[in-house]
């Protein structure tokens, strides 16, 4: 018997304990659905009708929201104790991102600024 | 047919390298004609080449470790000759295109093939018996890992008899790595064989997290782990934040090489700058990947041979964390004269400077546990004694360094060099020395010879201050680094004290081969019957030595931090009467053959022999399927069999015998 | 000070419902009185949760792949060498397509999810081959938007800005192939073998990785396509 059929068999009888209290259900499933529709319906509207007003933010805000509307329906990350370590890893992970994204942008970008001049005005001044 | 490979391939007309070969060819030879004549493959392929077991894939690990450090080691001996030979007229033996191989392949190899696996078989043959687990997480998981470490082992090896090794340093500078400027093999030696085993190393970051987070015995909460295990905790969160980071670097630097594309080129807009950015995200933490488990295994031998608990163990963990955060924020101080500008150098010299402080605290707390604590000088205390004092100093020189008016100066010279060696050596090399001294009767099931030991550890103490210290004073004088030569007479007699240091440790590395020869030789004589030589304070303690395959005949209920320590206090009998079933994995083939797959695959890539490489893939693709068909995973070993094997080493009550 | 240390066999134990509690609750007590428990025989230990978090952590690990591959993005797509830039290239409509079929297939996985927690099997397999074909869709969709690239001379090997273009799709590309290859498996394996407790926990695995799947997407269409169509 594999190792994670006893584990399941385990489980499996007592309804109300591990896995089983926090089972997906349907409505999770729709819900996520119906929020992620619309969060990808609208910033694809709103650039294809070239309402351009603050684009970029706009754009980076929906995608954050949908992207934890994923997490939430979709990938059922919650604050339950069986979760914290899946919790911990994806906190630290977003870390982890804005660190790699944030600060090799940054350094670029200040790169740029001091030794390759020909890409500042592509880059506009934004220190 | 064979894509770019030739017989030419081979360099026949360089006696260096030939005679490198041949040797290695007559070592192979040897070994698999002797495993033949004493008719021992079959044994060598079940119990060895396709166990699950962590601690001989521990075993295996620290093998591949110790022939990397041999070969590592013959290209410093290389290098330091040349380097004392080659001033004014006389160019020395090595040309500047072989010197420029052997200090990339000295590098890769001491890094990704000596250090790495040395600390992941300290962590594999150490961390589940500390955690009072039988196994870790995924079993056959950490074979392949092994497997891809050394498939990669072997590509930089072959490299040498067929084609040439990278000659663009230990981490492949773009854009001097791209296709335009070493248009050769060896850069993709280097990058393949960098590729896979790092796949493997990220693989094993995920299987010891997960074994650390949920296999530990009932009662040990995460405070009352051993500062090992927080410190292998820490290291591999960072392997798996790192890895990847090596991983995509690799693959675009691939994609430039391979299919023409412009991420780090000079040219149609490609960034040879985000090569650097993007290596050193990785490499930073890479170095405190290597670091922060030698930490941990200090934190092992302090106590233990000062008789007393560790001191300050809470501000250890966090200092140990705080080390591990800190090293994801600092990658900049490697390329401060890149040209960011004051702020942003700022800020990466300010967080360098920081890791100072938990550093700091940790040496305190070393120190303050051996205060009047009952100290015995065994060789893993030597060890650690020269590596206070030495990492110190290392420490010191990194501080000068973070300062980026003073690494303008110092930037690429030999004081760089002195640098990462005093910290590498010094905190790394004298670590896992360390370690292995001290878990040895617990690893082999008998010492490793004092004597030797000690003669070992006073060589490579003092031949580390003989060769490295002249390097910061050359630095200091604008010695830079990879010179394959020089015309400043005042250098000369540096360069030549620092290569009679490398003949030092070359006595010390000879008397520790000497020192495993012997030990093997002595070991009936020498056996560890206790299970506990040292007086230990951890569960690795608590059992036989070696361990029995399932580790724990009983799981061990842990009470307080030093879990063994107390239950010695309490007089708890390590004797049992009762014996149950234990769940075992199985062996399986299929890491070794993924991991041959994944050899043959990077080879091929190397030489663009597209079919083989396709075959490769498609090997891999195949045994990851079946494996998932095959249900034939596990088995139950016997109580009576836990009855006979505890009986061996002493373990069952009487009364029920 | 001795004690016989608890007595578990694995037998009963495994035929008794919530018996990690019983174990907890049963060390707790002889704490209480004062009685040393020093061993026990058989330290269970949770494999399905330890599956589960060990492949959460490789998605993990994954994510900071992408990561990487963003940041190179996000530096290099204004890197057109004078060639094509993002407005010029990309068809607005066609990614909203691409990206609604990994929507619905995301949601056909999670139906797939609930008919297996249902034990369900054909109801499984059958969502699971939905969700495979609108997986397949999305990667034909991605390769004809490939090849039609290339076709016009916008191929990666013409500027850091396509090469950083071609890299990051055809990566998370790669990973809905390796997603598909899992999910073809799945659904022999599930044929064959039934709803067994080593393929739920696999089945869970690869709706972890499906859905993570779309999450890096919407990093994708944001920042490689609307941004790039704005920009």
């Amino acid at each position: 018997m594999n190792v994670a059929n006893e584990a399941v068999a385990g489980h499996a009888p007592h309804a109300g304990h591990g896995a089983h209290a926090h089972a997906p259900t349907q409505r999770q499933y729709i819900v996520g659905f119906v929020l992620a529709i619309a969060l990808t319906a609208i910033p694809f509207a709103l650039v294809m009708s070239h309402m351009v007003a603050g684009t970029p933010l706009v754009i980076a805000g929906f995608a954050l929201a949908q992207i934890l509307v994923h997490v939430v329906y979709f990938l059922h990350v919650n604050t339950s104790e069986e979760q914290r370590w899946n919790l911990m890893a994806l906190l630290y992970t977003g870390v982890m991102v804005f660190i790699v994204i944030g600060g090799s942008l940054w350094i670029m970008h200040h790169l740029y600024l001091n030794m390759v001049p020909g890409v500042m005005h592509m880059h506009g001044r934004m220190s | 047919m064979f894509g770019k490979l030739t017989l030419s391939a081979i360099p026949y007309t360089n006696p260096i390298i030939m005679g490198a070969v041949a040797f290695m060819a007559i070592c192979v030879v040897a070994i698999l004609g002797a495993i033949t004549y004493l008719g021992k493959w079959k044994y060598l392929w079940t119990e060895w080449l396709t166990s699950v077991d962590h601690k001989k894939i521990g075993i295996m690990y620290l093998i591949l470790a110790v022939i990397m450090l041999l070969r590592g080691f013959a290209d410093a001996i290389m290098m330091r000759t040349q380097q004392a030979l080659a001033y004014g007229s006389n160019m020395g033996y090595l040309p500047p295109e072989h010197f420029d191989q052997v200090f990339s392949a000295h590098g890769t190899i001491m890094i990704f093939f000596m250090a790495m696996p040395f600390i992941i078989g300290l962590m594999n043959c150490i961390l589940p018996l500390q955690i009072g687990a039988r196994d870790v997480a995924f079993p056959l998981m950490n074979n392949l890992s092994f497997w891809l470490t050394a498939a990669g082992a072997v590509l930089v090896n072959i490299s040498l008899a067929v084609g040439n090794f990278s000659r663009a340093g230990w981490l492949g500078f773009a854009p001097l790595s791209e296709l335009h400027y070493s248009p050769g093999v060896g850069v993709d030696y280097w990058i393949w064989a960098l590729q896979i085993s790092g796949i493997g190393t990220t693989l094993t970051g995920v299987n010891f997290i997960a074994t650390i987070l949920k296999m530990r015995a009932p009662g040990m909460t995460l405070m009352r782990m051993p500062v090992f295990v927080w410190a292998s905790l820490c290291t591999n969160i960072l392997i798996v934040a790192a890895f990847p980071l090596l991983t995509v670097t690799l693959g675009l630097l691939t994609m430039d090489r391979y299919l023409g594309m412009h991420f780090f080129s000079n040219s149609l807009g490609g960034d040879p700058m985000m090569y650097i950015n993007l290596i050193w995200i990785w490499g930073h933490p890479e170095v405190y990947i290597l670091i922060l488990p030698l930490f941990g295994v200090y934190s092992e031998i302090v106590p233990t041979f000062s008789g007393k608990r560790l001191f300050g163990y809470t501000s250890m963990v966090y200092a140990t964390m705080a080390i591990a955060l800190l090293s994801l924020i600092v990658w900049l101080h490697h390329f401060f004269t890149m040209g960011n500008g004051a702020d942003v150098n700022t800020f990466f010299g300010i967080t360098t400077m920081i890791i100072a402080v938990p550093t700091g605290v940790k040496i305190f707390n070393w120190l303050l546990t051996m205060y009047r604590g009952r100290v015995r000088l065994d060789t893993p205390m030597l060890w650690t004694i020269g590596f206070l004092i030495t990492f110190t100093l290392g420490g010191m020189s990194g501080v000068l360094l973070a300062e980026p008016p003073a690494d303008f100066v110092l930037h690429n010279s030999l004081f760089l060099v002195a640098h990462f060696h005093n910290v590498i050596i010094g905190g790394v090399v004298f670590g896992v020395f360390a370690g292995l001294s001290y878990w040895a009767p617990k690893i082999f099931g008998f010492p490793l010879n004092e004597r030797l030991g000690r003669w070992a550890f006073w060589c490579w103490f003092v031949g580390f201050y003989v060769a490295f210290m002249p390097l910061y004073a050359l630095g200091l004088m604008g010695a830079t680094r990879r010179m394959d030569h020089y015309n400043v007479a005042e250098w000369h007699p540096l360069f030549i004290v620092a290569a009679v240091g490398a003949a030092i440790i070359f006595v010390g590395i000879s008397l520790q081969v000497a020192q495993v020869i012997v030990s093997i030789a002595q070991r009936e004589r020498t056996r560890d019957l206790t299970g506990d030589p040292w007086n230990g304070r951890t569960l690795e303690w608590s059992i036989p030595s070696p361990a029995p395959a399932y580790n724990f005949a009983r799981i061990p209920v842990v009470r307080e931090r030093d879990a063994f320590w107390d239950m010695k206090q309490r007089g708890v009998d390590l004797k049992s009467s009762t014996f149950v079933p234990i769940h075992m994995p199985r062996n399986k083939a299929a890491g070794f053959i993924i991991g041959g797959c994944a050899f043959v695959l990077a080879f091929a890539m190397v030489w663009h022999i597209w079919w083989l490489a396709i075959a490769g893939l498609a090997g891999v693709i195949v045994t990851l399927i079946r494996h998932a068909f095959d249900d034939d995973r596990d088995y139950h070993l016997g109580a009576d069999e836990v009855r006979r094997v505890e009986g061996l080493h002493g373990r069952v009550e009487a009364r029920s015998m | 000070m001795s004690s016989d240390p608890i007595v578990m066999q694995r037998g009963s134990l495994a035929l008794k419902p919530g018996y990690v509690d019983h174990a907890a609750d049963a060390l707790r007590d002889l704490r209480q009185r004062g009685d040393a428990v020093d061993f026990q025989l058989d330290h269970h230990h949770d494999a399905a949760s330890t599956i589960q978090l060990g492949f959460w952590i490789y998605l993990m690990s994954d994510c900071l792949l992408f990561s990487g591959l963003f940041a190179t993005y996000a530096l290099l797509n204004s890197h057109t060498a004078g060639g094509p830039a993002g407005r010029q290239l990309f068809d607005l409509p066609d990614v909203l397509t691409e990206t609604m079929f990994l929507l619905f297939s995301s949601f056909t996985c999670g139906l797939a999810t609930l008919a297996m927690n249902a034990d369900r099997r054909n109801a499984t397999v059958g969502w699971l081959a939905v969700t495979f074909l609108l997986g397949l869709g999305f990667i034909g969709l991605e390769v004809h938007e490939f090849a039609h690239m290339v076709a016009i001379g916008a191929g990666p090997d013409h500027s850091a800005f396509l090469s950083s273009f071609f890299t990051l799709v055809a990566t998370h590309g790669l990973h809905v192939t390796c997603g598909l290859i899992f999910m073809a498996v799945m659904m022999v394996a599930v044929m064959r073998k039934g709803l067994t407790s080593t393929n739920r926990a696999r089945l869970v695995n690869l709706s972890l990785f499906w859905h993570f799947l779309d999450i890096i997407w919407v990093g994708v269409f944001s920042l490689v396509y609307l941004f790039g169509v704005t920009h």
